[in-house]
């Protein structure tokens, strides 16, 4: 139970420091303070990922071989603490990085992975994951994407949803059913593709928070070499285990204002009763917040502790998603309510935090949707750590074509 | 950075649990539960006192073992879980903690060896009412060395040889230490939300008290002892909480209703689910609160708030939704659930109410982001 830095990780902080300190600022100097979701965002995004490639700090427990940093879980945990310090972090390449390139480096040949790692890790390529559709969310194995073998090739036809990226990306995997006669787990296969053939078509979505960061994502007749095939025909869904696996020791901060800013915005307003930061009301509540934050903090470095001690975490990650979106919505809201009737104005250069809050209240709920339901991850809690029974399930073993599907 | 027992510490614990398990089943719970002339088990006082338990911390020359704040972490976790019927909390967290931190060298000298061998019971008292204590309702006072006054409840107060007491002299808040068996001090047993552990109301007049600590630093004497046992204690809200996701999991697996386990319902899985979170959000805050106790770093007043306000949370919702899922058998008195649900209560209040530790919180970390 040591929550300082042992001499060896001291060291390692203090050079990540010293190099970050340097390259972050040549970074800045370079790039500015550009807008997010913009080509030049991207630009900056890859040059900062290929800088770090460079140094040995991009994927830095991956083999130094493979274009990674040969590093310790702990030593990756440090950097990432130091280059949040240091205000840099672009998104992008979290999903490829975190879940799709492991996929392909636990499914492809080696010519495949020679191809595609190394420039994946430099941030040249980013990837994409193509699992969710409209008639499979919650319930990814009820997709319907169809792949046909014709010779040695696939031929896919369908519709995927809510890719982030999709429409930057360059390689995605997908999940296709390949076999509508078995039962809905065991017919599906995955592939990667190319995320610029002519027959995949991105079409943003237009999200309730008014962004449009997430894709539908259609494929019409798009021919894909069996070479490009992940795993055994099939065995699909297995391949998409391994990736949702990697979903969980991808580790992710928490997206918005936390206790801090709302701390910050308190000290300005004034309550019902006086100072907002004296309601004790809101006290309360800015304590259960910091609890929160710190234990999901923390949870996430015994997960790490377990990770260097060889042990392979397993679901419990689960926990974080669902105590990070219900807390932003709660904290959004406290916070618009706080500026009571101005709490209304959405315009960045009127309300308080660069409107930071109603921000995150719009986009609260698609956190608490997205990568997993509150209600599917109590699920996954519930039956893979506490290991309680399954759903009565009327789809196992039927056919996937004679399944009641509702249209 | 290592964010888990070591595996020493392990074994510890799961010695701990052995012996728990052999001398500290749920009828040694029980007997005391169950016989209002009891407070406490005298006999797993005496095996405890035996395992080394008692002087864990305290230093080899006062008699004890000299082993790490972690460690008895790890035993605090393990009498939660076994909802032990011992007046150790008040002893070790509040007594030999607070006279190791504050206490002359003498008053070490003279108290730390009996509490190791077993042959002395501590306690801390502080509230003299409902509602919380401060400077301006603090009414005991000492004179010339005596100390007059009411404390009340003071847990395990109805045991305990000698008293960490909270007082005023000359106006000014001091601590102080109490022989509970010399004259005047006399004390009433009192009836308990939770009948495992004592609690008494004691009358001092003119008992002979022994300053511990600067005087005039007595709520901050106080405080900084609360601290410190906010975070033992919190392990043992930490056993308690998991034990009763445990008793409410077997349950759910072994109940049928409407032709299958009442586990496969999502009611009752998300309900286990949710007491699952707040079982790690307590715990990952416990255990940072165990590094700051154990290193004694300047982050203990927030990490103790945190690990006090996180256990107490996950206790609490755990003893109340593991009666739910036990359905009317659960509010039977033969059935375990309400000794953890008055265990929750106990643990909870015994060092200050959760709001007290929120408030606490908040304020320091207003003083560290002042901005």
């Amino acid at each position: 139970m040591d929550f300082n830095d042992s001499p060896e990780e001291a060291a390692y902080r203090e050079k990540a420091r010293a190099w970050l300190a340097e390259n972050a600022a040549a970074h800045r100097a370079r790039f500015g303070d550009l807008k997010p979701n913009t080509p030049e965002h991207m630009v900056a995004a890859k040059d900062w990922q290929a800088t770090k490639a460079a140094a040995g700090y991009a994927c830095i427990t991956w083999p130094a071989a493979i274009g990674g940093g040969g590093g310790t879980p702990i030593q990756s945990v440090i950097f990432g603490q130091e280059e949040a310090k240091a205000g840099l972090g672009y998104g992008y390449f979290t999903i490829g990085l975190g879940m799709c390139v492991p996929t392909v480096m636990a499914f492809a040949d080696s010519e495949t992975k020679q191809r595609f790692v190394s420039p994946a890790v430099k941030g040249e390529e980013i990837w994409c994951q193509l699992f969710s559709e409209p008639a499979g969310g919650s319930d990814v194995a009820a997709l319907r994407t169809r792949a046909v073998r014709d010779g040695d090739e696939w031929v896919i036809n369908g519709q995927k949803v809510w890719t982030t990226g999709a429409h930057y990306c360059d390689y995605g995997i997908l999940l296709t059913r390949t076999d509508p006669d078995a039962p809905k787990h065991k017919g599906l296969t995955m592939f990667w593709i190319d995320m610029k053939d002519p027959a995949v078509e991105c079409r943003p979505i237009h999200q309730m928070s008014g962004g449009r960061e997430f894709n539908e994502v259609y494929f019409t007749d798009l021919r894909v070499k069996d070479s490009q095939r992940l795993g055994e025909v099939g065995d699909g869904w297995k391949v998409a285990l391994v990736t949702l696996m990697n979903e969980r020791l991808a580790v992710g901060g928490s997206a918005g204002p936390n206790y801090r800013e709302i701390m910050k915005l308190a000290r300005q307003l004034s309550g019902p009763t006086g100072p907002a930061l004296k309601d004790q009301a809101f006290r309360e509540k800015l304590a259960d917040w910091y609890v929160q934050s710190e234990g999901l903090k923390f949870t996430r470095f015994r997960t790490m502790t377990a990770l260097s001690r060889g042990q392979t975490p397993g679901p419990e990650s689960s926990i974080g998603k669902i105590i990070s979106a219900n807390q932003l919505q709660d904290l959004a809201n406290t916070a618009v309510e706080m500026e009571d009737q101005y709490g209304i104005l959405v315009d960045p250069d009127q309300a308080p935090a660069e409107a930071a809050f109603q921000q995150s209240l719009m986009w609260a709920p698609g956190l608490r949707i997205a990568g997993g339901t509150d209600e599917i991850l109590k699920n996954i809690i519930a039956e893979r750590v506490l290991g309680l029974p399954g759903e009565v399930r009327v789809d196992k073993d039927v056919p996937f074509k004679d399944m009641p599907t509702g249209r | 950075m290592d964010f888990d027992y070591s595996d020493d510490q392990k074994f510890l614990k799961d010695e701990a649990r052995k012996f728990l398990a052999a001398h500290c089943d749920v009828g040694v719970v029980r007997g005391v539960l169950d016989d209002p002339g009891r407070s406490f088990d005298d006999k797993l006082w005496k095996g405890v006192t035996e395992q080394g338990w008692l002087g864990a911390c305290i230093p080899e020359e006062h008699g004890g073992l000299g082993l790490g704040r972690v460690e008895l972490c790890a035993i605090a976790e393990e009498l939660g879980r076994a909802v032990a019927p011992i007046p150790f909390a008040s002893t070790v967290y509040c007594l030999a903690e607070g006279l190791m931190a504050f206490g002359s060298e003498a008053q070490k000298a003279a108290v730390l060896p009996r509490i190791a061998a077993g042959e002395l019971i501590g306690c801390l008292a502080t509230s003299e009412g409902p509602g919380v204590v401060g400077p301006a309702t603090l009414t005991c006072r000492v004179e010339g060395g005596k100390l007059s006054g009411t404390k009340i409840p003071v847990t395990d107060g109805d045991v305990a040889d000698a008293a960490l007491v909270l007082a005023s002299e000359g106006g000014r808040p001091s601590l102080f230490l109490v022989d509970l068996k010399g004259a005047g001090v006399k004390r009433e047993t009192l009836k308990s939300l939770d009948p495992t552990r004592g609690v008494a109301r004691i009358v001092f007049d003119g008992a002979a008290a022994e300053r511990v600590g600067e005087a005039g630093a007595g709520f901050d004497l106080v405080q900084a002892i609360l601290d410190r046992a906010a975070v033992l204690l919190a392990f043992e809200q930490l056993g308690g909480a998991d034990r009763c996701l445990e008793m409410a999991k077997d349950y759910a697996l072994g109940r049928y209703a409407f032709g299958r386990v009442i586990a496969g319902y999502q009611a009752i899985k998300h309900k286990l689910a949710d007491m699952y979170v707040k079982n790690e959000v307590a715990r990952s805050n416990v255990y940072y609160g165990a590094w700051a106790l154990n290193d004694d770093a300047p982050e203990l007043p927030i990490a103790a708030s945190a690990a006090r306000i996180a256990a107490s949370e996950a206790f609490w919702f755990a003893s109340k939704e593991s009666i739910q899922v036990h359905g009317g058998m659960g509010f039977t008195w033969d059935v375990d659930c309400h000794l953890y649900y008055r265990r929750s209560r106990q643990l909870s209040l015994v060092v200050g109410a959760p709001k007290v530790w929120k408030e606490r919180l908040v304020g320091q970390l207003e003083q560290k982001n002042a901005a």
